[in-house]
């Protein structure tokens, strides 16, 4: 589904992440890992498509496009918007101009809605949500966008205990039900249900499996 | 009551003050939380610039004042994207600028006085032959607004993923901006170029007192500018006050009314 080979990422014209190769195929479930200014969110905004590599090939084969779940804290919480309203806001790239939402276009919203479990929650407004009830409102949202490659930013960030185990769980039952998984995060524990993982280092990068990383990528590099 | 509608003018005003009013509103919600409630101030001082300096040349008023307010638009757009100077600080720099231009135009030409009051604070009689033009855009950025709705909620909502989602935010914005800017123009010369921009921000503050909904928001909004705007407009008549005054504060007083409301649930 994508392919990275000897990738240069930055912006403005200043090199951030250098001799990136890395790949994601259908059904893997990848955990990107790295510290703060190691390039995790140009990764991100390359995979997207909001930057261009500065060197190198990417090439990506997904004609739906990704589904993206952005960091929660990144929103404006005093936008009135209701969970509904949310969560179709993610068939804008099927939906083009059309004043109403076609019935397949509705029943893919009320589907995410149910898998996420806040399906009841649909007319409430998404301000009155707790965190880990918002996350998986734009966890619905970036499955309306594209269902068969998720990339999800630090996805339990700001959660507590059990939001956080709910979040990974549900997580997991989407990878076992065929969707792939791309996920950035701060959280050791969270490579536990993942099969790859990368790790962006300053110098060199850990690209393999995750048994691989827990067992020796993890302590070095 | 009906006689009423047997002036001229206080008819045209009313036609062209509704339709500003509803645009204003619609486009006031995203403008307010997008924290772009400065852009329609700053534009209708860059408008009264424009307006002094078409009535200097002795164009029709709104040849030279609809270009210039569309551009200086798009230019604080810019301003707040990259910027050594603060978005805000741009806006008053512009804003400042453009008005004592237009205050040394006037002086210059000698229309000082009249002229400079109804640029200002607006006027009634200023809705002439070309109401129906007036409406006639209002309508058509009306329209726009609805067509690109999903568009303009999901860049309001979340930048991020509508970017991700392969929306052309920068056009997005580019459309809000124009719309705003042909809004501000036509409304300036009846509300005046000081108090156009309480038509944007009053109405959209409002609705939100009161909903947690975008769509209702929207139409709460555009409702509130509407009676707002028809009650300024008949107080003023009725009781000999400016008009753009009382319809700001007509405004006002919903707000007023809907955070008291609101504080009640």
């Amino acid at each position: 589904m994508i392919r990275c080979e000897n990738l240069t990422l930055g912006y403005e014209g200043r090199a951030v992440v250098t001799g990136l190769t890395f790949s994601v195929e259908e059904g893997d479930y990848l955990c990107i890992v790295g510290d703060n200014g190691s390039g995790k969110t140009t990764l991100i905004k390359t995979l997207l498509g909001l930057h261009s590599p500065m060197a190198g090939r990417l090439a990506i084969d997904l004609p739906d496009g990704i589904g993206y779940l952005p960091q929660r804290s990144t929103l404006r919480q005093e936008t009135p918007a209701s969970i509904w309203e949310v969560v179709t806001s993610g068939l804008l790239r099927r939906r083009g101009f059309s004043p109403v939402l076609k019935r397949a276009e509705r029943e893919r919203a009320e589907k995410a809605l149910s898998a996420m479990g806040v399906a009841p929650l649909a007319k409430r407004p998404y301000a009155a949500l707790s965190g880990g009830q918002q996350q998986r409102v734009l966890l619905a949202r970036a499955l309306c966008a594209a269902d068969r490659l998720l990339l999800l930013d630090e996805p339990v960030a700001g959660l507590d205990q059990g939001a956080t185990e709910e979040m990974y769980r549900l997580i997991h039952t989407l990878h076992q039900n065929g969707t792939t998984i791309i996920m950035v995060t701060h959280d050791p524990a969270a490579c536990r249900y993942a099969t790859r993982v990368l790790r962006l280092g300053e110098n060199e990068h850990f690209f393999g499996s995750a048994a691989e990383y827990l067992t020796e990528g993890g302590n070095d590099a | 009551m009906l006689e009423l509608f047997s002036y001229t003018f206080l008819t045209r005003a009313l036609a062209v003050g509704l339709a500003v009013s509803v645009c204003a509103a619609l486009l006031g919600i995203s403008l307010v939380l997008k924290r772009y409630s400065m852009i329609g101030d700053g534009l209708s001082h860059v408008g009264f610039g424009a307006l002094a300096l078409g009535s200097a040349l002795q164009l029709a008023p709104l040849t030279l004042a609809v270009p210039i307010v569309i551009a200086a638009a798009f230019w604080l757009l810019r301003l707040r994207e990259n910027s050594r100077v603060k978005g805000d600080a741009a806006i008053a720099m512009i804003s400042t600028v453009s008005l004592a231009l237009g205050v040394m135009i006037l002086s210059l030409s000698g229309g000082m006085n009249a002229d400079v009051n109804n640029y200002l604070f607006g006027s009634i009689l200023a809705v002439g032959g070309e109401w129906w033009l007036s409406v006639l855009v209002c309508v058509g950025v009306i329209l726009l607004y609805l067509l690109f709705y999903p568009h303009i909620f999901a860049i309001t909502f979340d930048e991020e993923f509508a970017r991700a989602s392969g929306l052309r935010v920068g056009l997005c914005q580019m459309l809000l901006s124009l719309l705003t800017a042909v809004t501000v123009v036509l409304g300036m010369r009846l509300m005046g170029a000081m108090l156009i921009s309480g038509l944007v921000i009053f109405p959209a503050l409002s609705a939100m007192q009161l909903t947690r909904r975008f769509a209702t928001a929207t139409a709460l909004a555009a409702v509130i500018a509407f009676f707002s705007f028809a009650a300024g407009l008949f107080l003023s008549f009725w009781l000999d006050l400016p008009t753009g005054a009382a319809v700001v504060l007509c405004n006002a007083a919903v707000y007023f009314l809907a955070r008291t409301c609101s504080g009640w649930r």
